[in-house]
């Protein structure tokens, strides 16, 4: 065994050994030239290969170019000048801007991390995890938060802690702001070192808060849905077209940069002639269904008839005796919300109204039912609804489903193609297209797959964060949660906040102005109305009313 | 009758290897190179196994990512330069062996690690990428892989 081994030995010496001295050996029984140079050339083999190489990189190259199926597409829809569609961002400028946040919860906490303001426990966690690059290098809006208001104390405390946390946004350290807490948002509006207020409270304060805000001379930005009944609308608009002051509807999604390219689109009529808006909503977790009351441990989430003011929560819903349930799930009561239209279908809908100026529908019914989470409010699990603008040729329909996370795009089709908008867009050619048939007959394009694909580029990895709750995901999805502009990542709510501020110092409307929020609203209602009262609602544009059928 | 222990075919083939090795992976790093829009993130994102929380950290941190690629599209131009003009060929090979060893490694084809990425092949446990990591230590145990090539020059120069 021993002896085999050497004798192995001795051949792989004697084996590497020859191989060593081939190299110099090759070759030497030519003619030709002086040993030396042959030994130069014999070191330069590889120069040909590298040369060979950076030949058919560049034959490999024009082919490419040539033949590139995507630059033929580019050139034959005239994409070319698509991206120019987006907006850049630009600085914001002026005086400070005091702002009062009504309703301290989850939103508002979201709301005052996109304005640039964070809890400094959260802000040095996120910050020690490298996940805060988007939020600080986001422009700094030289706001102050400088109002908390809010029923719980909980919440209060946490609010006034935000707002006093410098704000680490455009890489300044803000000056520090007095943050007063008011105990009724009464209080607040008639503090007149309050410019601005921002309403993050449950839907039901959503429409009387605005009215009076605005009749109190505050700008406003009101997150949707902005009312839960029909008769909140008209006097929430009045007071607001009264008033000179900016109203924003907390609807974000025009603010993506792959929006205003679906927009593009759209307006350039590559669809073709569009027949059907399809607005969906997929989520299937208890926290995705607004049953939010315990913590992850099954207990109860903080809060009692001491800490919480239960009567001026409850407002003008009518009594109920304190329930953890309902002030923490309250998404899920008719009482206090519209559900699923107030909560998802306001951004559905305000996304297609925004890209098709879409209005108010002509009719509306609803079906559905509440079948699973039977237990906790009244709100349906499964709701299907549609919406018919027969002046303008197509029906939008609002599938939405509570137990079920297949994804499912905000879609729009037309005799030419289908488009689905949301964080990422697509548009693909139909197989039937007249438009696309000859790009379809040359292979150019494929009704099987996207001729235009828009990814939302940014790093999803770092743009939702750490915390990826299953409807962070879904708003990530949607398009709600951030984008791309310029190769930087925004927070889409960043920017919507921003063209809010920009226009209280520029002048300007905002996309979600109140002529848009009317319109979102009085379809929810006529939606809500539809649902609950199980009966067809129809708009009568003159009076202004919604008429059941 | 070519005898296979012909002593110019052994140093033929491992020279070709070698112009084929160096010639793959200058190619990859050429193309990352030629076309801005690559990222690796999307390879990352994919990782499994022990280096899937490297992966993660890499892609959460833009500016970690971006120095990523770049030093995976110069390592890659500059081992496939090393290896097809075998300079420094015994760096190059160690150093291809390392990244072809940490791409195995992000996404080894083990059970159960099912890949989101389409594979050309099938493959359990060894697959193009450990063949390849391995085949290049060739080029740095036998010194004949540095016939034709400037390390012989420079050997040349250091012996005199």
């Amino acid at each position: 065994m021993a002896s085999e081994m050497n004798d192995k030995n001795d051949k792989r010496g004697r084996l590497e050994n020859s191989i060593s001295k081939a190299g110099n050996m090759s070759g030497q029984n030519q003619n030709n030239p002086s040993p030396g140079r042959r030994k130069v050339l014999k070191a330069l083999a590889g120069l040909p290969v590298v040369g060979l190489l950076g030949l058919q990189v560049l034959r490999k190259t024009n082919y490419d170019n040539k033949h590139s199926l995507q630059r033929q597409l580019v050139d034959e829809l005239g994409l070319s000048d698509l991206m120019s569609s987006v907006k850049p961002v630009t600085a914001s400028e002026g005086e400070t801007l005091r702002i009062g946040i009504a309703g301290f919860g989850v939103r508002g906490g979201q709301l005052a991390a996109s304005l640039g303001f964070m809890e400094k426990s959260e802000f040095d966690k996120k910050s020690a995890a490298g996940s805060l690059d988007a939020h600080i290098s986001q422009g700094n809006l030289n706001v102050a938060i400088t109002g908390i208001c809010d029923v719980f104390d909980l919440h209060a405390e946490r609010g006034i802690a935000v707002a006093q946390h410098d704000i680490f946004t455009g890489g300044e350290i803000a000056k520090k702001h007095p943050v007063k807490r008011y105990m009724t948002f009464h209080d607040m509006l008639a503090d007149k070192n309050i410019d601005a207020v921002i309403i993050s409270t449950p839907d039901h304060h959503h429409a009387w808060m605005t009215t009076d805000a605005a009749k109190a001379g505050k700008h406003i930005y009101t997150e949707k849905a902005i009312i839960r009944r029909e008769e909140e609308i008209e006097p929430l608009y009045k007071a607001v077209k009264s008033s000179n002051k900016v109203f924003q509807a907390g609807h974000q999604y025009p603010q993506n940069s792959v929006f205003q390219q679906a927009k593009e689109i759209l307006d350039r009529g590559m669809l073709g002639d569009v027949s059907h808006l399809e607005t969906t909503t997929n989520r299937n977790s208890e926290e995705g269904a607004w049953i939010r009351h315990l913590d992850s441990n099954g207990k109860p989430k903080p809060g009692d008839k001491k800490s919480i003011d239960w009567k001026q929560w409850l407002g003008n819903s009518s009594y109920v005796p304190f329930s953890t349930q309902r002030y923490y799930s309250w998404a899920r009561y008719f009482d206090y919300d519209t559900g699923l239209y107030g909560q998802l279908f306001s951004h559905e809908y305000d996304a297609m109204n925004q890209l098709l100026g879409i209005g108010i529908p002509d009719t509306v019914v609803a079906t559905g039912g509440q079948y699973y989470y039977t237990d906790f409010g009244d709100i349906p699990d499964v709701l299907h609804t549609n919406f018919e603008f027969p002046d303008k040729g197509y029906t939008l329909t609002y599938s939405a489903n509570l137990t079920s996370s297949k994804f499912r795009p905000r879609s729009i089709y037309g005799k030419d193609a289908w488009m689905a908008v949301g964080g990422d867009l697509t548009v693909t050619p139909d197989g039937r297209s007249e438009k696309y048939g000859d790009m379809i007959k040359r292979g150019l394009v494929n009704p099987s797959a996207p001729m235009i694909e828009i990814k939302r580029g940014a790093l999803t990895a770092s743009a939702v964060d750490a915390v990826s709750s299953a409807s962070t995901r879904y708003y990530e999805d949607r398009g709600l949660v951030s984008t791309n502009i310029g190769g930087r990542i925004w927070d889409v709510n960043h920017l919507h906040l921003k063209e809010w501020i920009d226009c209280i110092r520029n002048g300007g409307t905002p996309s979600a102005n109140i002529e848009k929020a009317y319109e979102v609203g009085v379809t929810i209602a006529m939606a809500d109305i539809s649902y609950r009262e199980k009966c067809r609602t129809k708009w009568d544009p003159v009076q202004r009313k919604i008429i059941r059928l | 009758m070519v005898s296979i222990n012909n002593q110019k075919w052994q140093t033929g083939i491992l020279v070709a290897l070698r112009f084929l090795i160096g010639w793959h992976l200058l190619y990859e790093g050429l193309f990352k190179l030629l076309h801005p829009d690559w990222s690796s993130l999307g390879f990352l994102a994919e990782s499994k196994w022990i280096l899937s929380g490297f992966a993660e950290w890499i892609i959460s941190n833009s500016s970690v990512l971006n120095i990523v690629d770049a030093l995976n599209t110069w390592g890659l131009i500059a081992i496939g330069l090393g290896l097809i003009l075998s300079l420094f060929t015994r760096i190059a090979a160690f150093a291809g062996t390392g990244l072809l060893l940490l791409y195995y490694l992000m996404n080894p084809p083990f059970i159960g690690m099912g890949h989101a990425i389409p594979l050309e092949g099938n493959y359990l446990i060894v697959n193009k990428t450990l063949i390849e990591a391995v085949a290049m230590l060739l080029f740095a145990i036998f010194p004949a892989a540095h016939c034709y090539g400037l390390d012989s020059l420079i050997n040349k120069r250091k012996k005199n």
